[in-house]
């Protein structure tokens, strides 16, 4: 795997490069750089399989950050491509031509994030919830809870369990448990 | 002839389509094309899920796949748990086959806060035990689930029959049923019941006699091999390109297998070659579930021989209610019933996970794959094909 992140390091800056397992490596790139550096990876690499395309929300930093995991079937490893993107008007490049399932990945994260894919098929599409109107619901500052009580009618005389204070409960009785504690863990 | 002769030349553009391809035009307004939904709410569809198809006649011209019905925000939710509290809310995220995902979550969580080499041997002998198990479960109903496609429904029964008591099993080992909980972080959550060994091996001698009889049903009956041959096919160069994985990718020759390829727990010390197939028809797709069910059943005996009879279940592990994990982010693999199942697991430092996200072998087979592989087909071959692609929808849309 280093060999390969020499190689590829050549051609553009790589960052927070990872050895996660023998077999398995995540790099961040830059995001003109991305699809140029995918294609090479499926074109000269071997890495012909595409695992899965993920987003994950680094609201702290203003970030989304996208996931291309690449497989090569022929030495058996794996590398995880790292984009970040600015959270405000997020918007990447399809990578729709390079595999037919990629439309899929690019669809949800639209729906789950927020994030753009211009000329990606059917992007604009319902995926699994339809007439959301709120912000996409796997980013951080959406609040399932509050979105909850805001939206379902509370039913009155519902006792609700803290399910961690339960375990606590249940797993260290002995263990005092303050206010203050609390805190301290959270 | 006649036409020439009386010089008619009818409007080709009100006939049926000769040969159908995903770039034949459809005009709607024409009223040659109607839209049919199959599904949500259809025996014959695996799960919460609909196809929109539009048809002319029997013949399929389109289909699109919409999930939905089953959207419960797992994802969401772990996010805001504490990791051991993912473990039960996993699980859900598949029906069919709920132990991978206990794993999944146990082997990120250990290989992220360093604990990977510290399980104990004995429990990650009953892991693999657990993973089998789960594996024989969803063969036993997916199997004869093909042949009930084609009317064959007695096979289903007997394979429900025979499912119920590996799930008595499972509830003789873990406690539940369905959803068991019983991989953990650090290990399992118990050790081998006495007599387990004896009483699965009886049941391993009934599946025995099932599998030579669901050959019978099946594999020698005109109708099923009439219908199933030379259906839905898949080819080499589409298994890349669509992300095709597991039995659909074996069964026209791409031999992928995550227990050889990349090999985890103890596979390695298994013996065991995966079936493969060079047709990739619905046909060779349940041929190779047959040949996986008594591999299947093999391993779970030879599992059974080369364990240890006993030894720590799980490795000493953090107080889980201040479990915090430092920063970073792994994907962790398995080859389930249903091909090369996965979790992208991402930890900021804190006591719960930022992102997890699952890639189901269905995410590619039930959307992409189902909606090329259905053109042309006749309506009536829609669960057929379907099932023969397993397709899972809360996988899809966790």
């Amino acid at each position: 795997m280093k060999e390969l992140i020499e190689k590829l390091s050549s051609k553009h800056e790589l960052q927070e490069v990872v050895y996660q397992r023998d077999n398995l490596v995540f790099a961040a790139i830059s995001k003109e750089n991305a699809i140029e550096a995918v294609t090479y990876l499926r074109d000269y690499e071997d890495f012909t399989h595409l695992v899965m395309m993920s987003c994950v929300d680094w609201i702290e930093d203003g970030k989304f950050q996208l996931l291309y995991l690449l497989h090569n079937p022929k030495l058996k490893n794996d590398i995880g491509i790292k984009v970040y993107i600015d959270r405000e008007n997020a918007e990447m490049v399809s990578a729709h031509h390079l595999w037919k399932s990629v439309w899929t990945y690019q669809r949800e994260i639209k729906e789950f994030f927020g994030v753009d894919f211009p000329g990606s098929p059917r992007v604009d599409e319902n995926f699994v919830v339809e007439g959301w109107d709120d912000i996409p619901f796997m980013r951080r500052d959406f609040d399932t809870h509050e979105y909850a009580e805001k939206t379902y009618f509370p039913r009155g005389n519902r006792k609700t369990n803290d399910p961690a204070e339960y375990m606590r409960k249940k797993l260290y009785p002995n263990q005092p448990v303050t206010a203050k504690q609390r805190k301290d863990d959270k | 002839m006649i036409n020439k002769f009386l010089g008619f030349k009818p409007d080709e553009k009100l006939l049926p389509h000769k040969t159908v391809t995903a770039d034949t035009e459809i005009d709607l307004s024409s009223h040659k094309y109607q839209k049919i939904w199959l599904g949500p709410n259809h025996p014959g569809v695996t799960g919460n899920m609909a196809v929109e198809l539009t048809v002319q006649g029997n013949t399929i011209m389109r289909a699109k796949t919409h999930v939905g019905y089953l959207h419960r925000g797992f994802e969401k939710l772990i996010e805001r748990r504490l990791f051991v509290q993912g473990f039960p809310t996993s699980i859900r995220m598949c029906v069919a086959e709920p132990d991978t995902n206990e794993y999944f979550i146990a082997r990120s969580t250990e290989e992220l806060s360093g604990y990977a080499d510290a399980v104990p041997e004995y429990a990650n002998w009953l892991r693999m035990l657990s993973l089998e198990m789960a594996r024989l479960q969803g063969l036993l109903r997916g199997v004869p689930g093909q042949g009930g496609t084609f009317a064959l429904g007695i096979g289903v029964q007997w394979g429900v029959y025979l499912r119920d008591l590996i799930l008595d099993r499972f509830e003789e080992l873990t406690g539940a049923r369905v959803y068991h909980m019983f991989i953990i972080a650090g290990g399992v959550r118990g050790a081998l019941p006495s007599g387990f060994k004896g009483r699965m091996e009886d049941n391993l001698r009934d599946i025995d006699d099932f599998i030579i009889r669901i050959k019978k049903l099946m594999f020698h009956n005109s109708v099923f091999k009439t219908r199933a041959k030379g259906l839905a096919v898949i080819t080499p160069d589409m298994v890349d390109k669509f992300g095709i994985v597991g039995t659909n990718a074996r069964c026209c020759g791409v031999k992928r297998d995550v227990r050889k390829d990349n090999p985890y727990l103890y596979y390695e010390k298994l013996d065991f070659d995966p079936p493969t197939a060079t047709d990739g028809d619905v046909y060779s797709r349940t041929w190779i579930r047959w040949q996986e069910l008594i591999q299947t059943v093999d391993l779970i005996r030879q599992i059974m021989a080369k364990m240890p009879e006993k030894g720590d279940i799980r490795c000493k592990m953090p107080n889980v209610l201040n479990w915090k994990i430092p920063k970073g982010e792994t994907y962790v693999r398995l080859e389930s019933g249903r091909g090369e199942m996965g979790m992208y697991y991402v930890t900021d430092g804190t006591d719960k996970p930022r992102r997890i996200n699952l890639r189901g072998p269905s995410y590619t087979h039930a959307i992409s794959v189902l909606e090329h592989m259905l053109i042309g087909q006749d309506v009536a071959d829609v669960h057929a094909i379907m099932v023969s692609l397993q397709t899972c929808p809360p996988e899809i849309e966790r």
